[in-house]
């Protein structure tokens, strides 16, 4: 240090710049070559050199180090240390330890940037390895990312276990089309099938990690249920593969006959920016109506009035990676970060370990990810319980209008307001985020779970506001979009319209003829039952889809559209950025959205312009944002928590990463790193209500039931918590019910 | 003027040479031993595939005309000792320039090339090998894959013992190639 000479050659990687340091390396120093060749030597002489059958060889960094320093030959001559190999160390990474250099990335990245360590170094000397506990796997959310930084093939995937080499493989960037995080990925194909997925490296949103879901969740491309050719349903009731032709015709002969019933367009949360504003576009000129939504899922009017008033057109300027990053505090509320945004999880994580960022988190117990976002990480972090504002379900308007004074104190110093899609389960809570935000100062960010929401607001697909956040009860904006659209003065639909449930439900009552719906999942919203029974009961049904789904088994026509793989098209994440992304597979025969319907649309005599995602991003670009007057803020007043009877609670529910999602079908690696399901008390309901930990519980509901194994946690007394959609806790499908409503639980 | 004799003399000269036409189709000859023909994948002298489907020949070779995936031996079902075997082994021999190159890259001796050379046909779809067609033949004392390893405990009694099973083999392969 301080230009004084070592006395041994350093390690390059382990040593800082110093002043006056004189750096010698491989190339000027013949004893830096020496050790380095003596090291090379060293790592090789356990290693089994099985090149041939390692998924990493042709981008082995190990490799490549022996091609440029090692020996020809070896001269060891004894018997190799051996391992039973491969070791699964969970059902999705399989760990080779005798490959492994010992480098301790991956239990550096679990320790440090996941926060959950499962694996870790065991034993010493020679038999130093890296392990993981008996009893527990390595059930990490991002366990993938240690696959990618190892240097050797020591941690392999499961599902790329011997699939391709590198060289056979032809990378495309992507997008992650499963949560809104927005994250850079890279596509590996080999001969038109995707083989793998990696995390790409944009330091402004997903740095260089992504999450196992977004890693691994890609089977469902060639799962059986893909949709690939139009179907109409016959005059026998059955749907029937037919022509591109024949169902659009079908399809615009049946919507122009309901046209003047009503037609309302259900566009689905997993839609790019491009197709959304084809759905909106396609609602407002085609359907002539405003009755269309994107949110396929929970819902509330008071949830549209703050989307208008605080989301819609804001941008990275407003709040991003890097301002979430920088801030002193941040509080999520309806947020649970790790399970609903895991992008956003590890920036919080990251700042709280590194700028010392207090994360408070909203909810109803100390979950993980509440405890990796304090500054002491642990089990049994005293901090963490400190950093968990808990509330009853139902509750949390009237405690967020009623924070402790150190939160509020902490916010108003350039804090952060996260708000989940799942405040509009609680009445009153977007009003009291918005209030909160007014009284702090802090910056509120929107972080839906979905990839396409965010770009759908924008892009218009909600039954108050037009493209670019216009308000539809405005007429100046109207008009600009208008004269945008090539449409007579006044051609526009001037009331607002009805909202996913208000839809379906004008659907099942016969108000609207027909709908339109694109990737919808009925069992997610609020009242499944409900909307099933609209969608049989609805005089004609167009559904656009990838999969088989409980919509197209009642549609009357079923359009197939293509795969994020097989087009191009963008995301708006939950920042607000604009993520775009190309085609890594080959596109010919499959049609995005907007395209299919800007056909569909054509048929029923206007246009769209939306033939290629290019065609409606440019109009999308020229239409640009809504300069006028930003809509009121929503002030609902905050609703009161039900009081649970004799035997029942007041249910709490979140969805899981991992869970019965439709885009993880066929994932049989992944699905078996996913949380175990509970019910989740705390001590004293467990008491009261006769619950015996690890014993198992039911919850019911009168339209049916639910049992899983009794799991204690720091709840508020007289709350049960349910994961959203896990296994055999299908919340929505089985009891009807969410969050907030109450529920029996017996023993 | 003597350039029309000279002619004729050639001709004439030649009735009494040795024919150099062979009769092919009727007639068989064999090619020089170390004719680069068409390939085969040896097996382990259990039967065993000694292919590990490590994609080394198809990264070897000039023209891309091997195609192979790996694929996953399980206790249950093993063509291979080891983890891995090739699932999938095609050779396009409209591609295949016979250089050999992708003999040298073979790890584990599995793929050599025979002096068969009769490699024509009257469309390309038959012209690409398949893995069923590129296996060498099952000689006496090998058994069809998959089955569990005969000849040792783990692969490295296959490979550390291979040249002293293979002389044992060649007793019942007295020419010393498993397939003439």
């Amino acid at each position: 240090m301080g230009g004084r000479p070592m006395p041994k050659p350093q390690a390059s990687c382990t040593m800082t710049v110093a002043d006056g340091m004189v750096v010698k390396t491989q190339h000027s120093s013949p004893v830096a070559k020496k050790a380095q060749e003596g090291v090379m030597e060293l790592l090789l002489i356990n290693h089994p050199l099985d090149c041939p059958i390692c998924d990493k060889g042709g981008e082995c960094p190990l490799q490549n180090q022996a091609m440029s320093t090692g020996r020809t030959d070896s001269r060891f001559v004894d018997e190799k240390r051996t391992f039973p190999k491969p070791l699964p160390i969970s059902t999705q990474v399989l760990l080779d330890r005798e490959r492994c250099v010992l480098c301790q990335r991956c239990t550096r990245f679990s320790e440090e940037i996941a926060g959950d360590p499962f694996i870790e170094l065991l034993e010493r000397g020679a038999n130093q390895q890296i392990g993981v506990a008996q009893d527990k796997p390595f059930q990490s959310y991002f366990s993938g990312n240690t696959i990618q930084i190892c240097p050797v093939g020591a941690l392999t995937s499961a599902a790329y276990r011997f699939r391709s080499r590198p060289f056979d493989l032809v990378s495309t960037p992507g997008v992650d089309e499963h949560t809104a995080s927005g994250a850079a990925i890279r596509i590996d194909t080999r001969r038109g099938t995707v083989m793998r997925r990696l995390s790409g490296n944009d330091p402004e949103v997903n740095e260089e990690w992504i999450d196992d879901r977004t890693r691994f969740g890609f089977r469902y491309l060639k799962s059986k249920g893909r949709i690939t050719r139009p179907l109409v349903r016959g005059a026998d009731g059955q749907l029937a593969e037919t022509s591109w032709t024949e169902a659009l015709r079908v399809a615009a002969d049946g919507l122009l006959a309901a046209r003047d019933g009503g037609i309302g367009v259900l566009a689905g949360g997993r839609l790019t920016v491009e197709d959304a504003y084809a759905y909106a576009k396609f609602a407002r000129v085609a359907a002539g109506t405003n009755d269309v939504d994107f949110r396929a899922r929970a819902n509330s009017a008071e949830e549209l009035e703050f989307l208008a008033s605080h989301v819609v057109g804001t941008g990275p300027e407003t709040i991003s990676y890097t301002s979430l990053e920088a801030a002193p505090a941040v509080l999520c509320v309806a947020l649970e970060p790790e399970e609903e945004a895991p992008q956003v999880y590890l920036r919080l994580r990251k700042a709280a370990r590194k700028h010392g960022q207090q994360v408070f988190h909203l909810g109803q117990w100390t979950t993980p990810a509440v405890e990796r976002t304090s500054l002491e990480t642990g089990a049994a972090a005293p901090a963490a319980k400190d950093n968990l504002i808990p509330a009853v379900p139902g509750a949390e308007a009237a405690v967020l209008a009623d924070l402790p004074a150190h939160v509020v104190e902490a916010l108003s110093n350039g804090g952060v307001l996260l708000v989940g899609e799942r405040a509009a389960e609680v009445p009153g809570l977007y009003s009291a985020v918005a209030a909160l935000g007014e009284r702090t100062g802090a910056a509120i960010g929107w972080v839906p779970r979905r990839a396409g929401d965010r770009g759908a607001l924008d892009a218009g697909a909600v039954p108050t506001l037009l493209p670019g956040g216009r308000p539809v009860a405005d007429a100046a904006a109207r008009a600009e979009v208008e004269q945008a659209w090539g449409l007579a003065s006044g051609a526009l639909p001037a009331t607002p319209g009805r909202d996913t449930d208000e839809i379906l439900a004008a659907a099942a009552s016969g108000e609207l003829a027909a709908l339109v719906v694109g990737g919808v999942d009925p069992y997610d919203l609020a009242d499944p039952e409900a909307a099933l029974a609209a969608l049989r009961d609805v005089g004609f049904l167009v559904s656009l889809e990838l999969h088989t789904s409980a919509v197209t088994e009642l549609a009357d026509v079923v359009l197939p559209v293509a795969p994020d793989a097989q087009r191009a098209g963008s995301y708006l994440n939950w920042e607000g950025r604009r993520r775009e992304f190309g085609p890594a597979l080959d596109a010919s025969g499959v049609l995005p959205d907007c395209r299919v319907l800007d056909t569909l649309a054509v048929e029923m005599d206007v246009d769209l312009f939306t033939q290629t995602p290019a065609a409606a991003a440019g109009e999308i670009a020229r239409l640009g944002g809504w300069a006028g007057a930003a809509p009121a803020v929503p002030a609902v007043s905050p609703g009161a928590p039900l009081r649970p009877g004799y035997g029942q609670a007041v249910l709490s529910s979140w969805r899981q990463l991992l869970d019965g999602s439709t885009l993880t079908i066929d994932e049989p690696a992944l699905a078996g790193t996913a949380r175990p399901a509970y019910v989740r008390v705390n001590a004293a309901t467990a008491e009261v209500l006769g619950l015996a930990e690890g014993a198992p519980a039911t919850v019911r509901t009168e339209r049916g039931e639910i049992t899983l194994p009794v799991a204690l946690a720091d709840l508020p007394d007289g709350v049960v918590w349910l994961p959203g959609n896990s296994g055999d806790s299908r919340v929505r499908t089985l009891l009807g019910v969410g969050h907030g409503d109450l529920v029996g639980v017996t023993a | 003027m003597f350039d029309f004799f000279k002619g004729f003399g050639v001709t004439f000269g030649t009735m009494f040479k040795k024919v150099v036409t062979e009769e092919y189709p009727e007639d068989f000859p064999p090619a020089a031993p170390r004719y680069h023909g068409r390939h085969q994948l040896n097996r382990h002298p259990d039967g065993l595939e000694k292919c590990v489907g490590c994609e080394l020949c198809a990264w070897a070779c000039p023209a891309d005309a091997i195609y192979v995936e790996g694929g996953d031996n399980t206790e249950e079902e093993r063509y291979s000792p080891g983890e891995r075997y090739g699932a999938i082994y095609q050779i396009n021999y409209l591609r295949c320039i016979g250089c050999g190159l992708c003999i040298e890259a073979c790890p584990t001796r599995s793929l050599t090339m025979t002096n068969f050379y009769e490699l024509a046909d009257d469309n390309r779809q038959d012209l690409i090998y398949t893995k069923e067609q590129l296996m060498a033949p099952l000689l006496p004392g090998m058994e069809q894959p998959p089955h569990p390893m005969r000849l040792g405990d783990n692969e490295q009694d296959y490979y550390v013992q291979g040249p002293v099973l293979a002389r044992k083999g060649a007793e019942n392969d007295p020419v010393g190639e498993q397939v003439k």
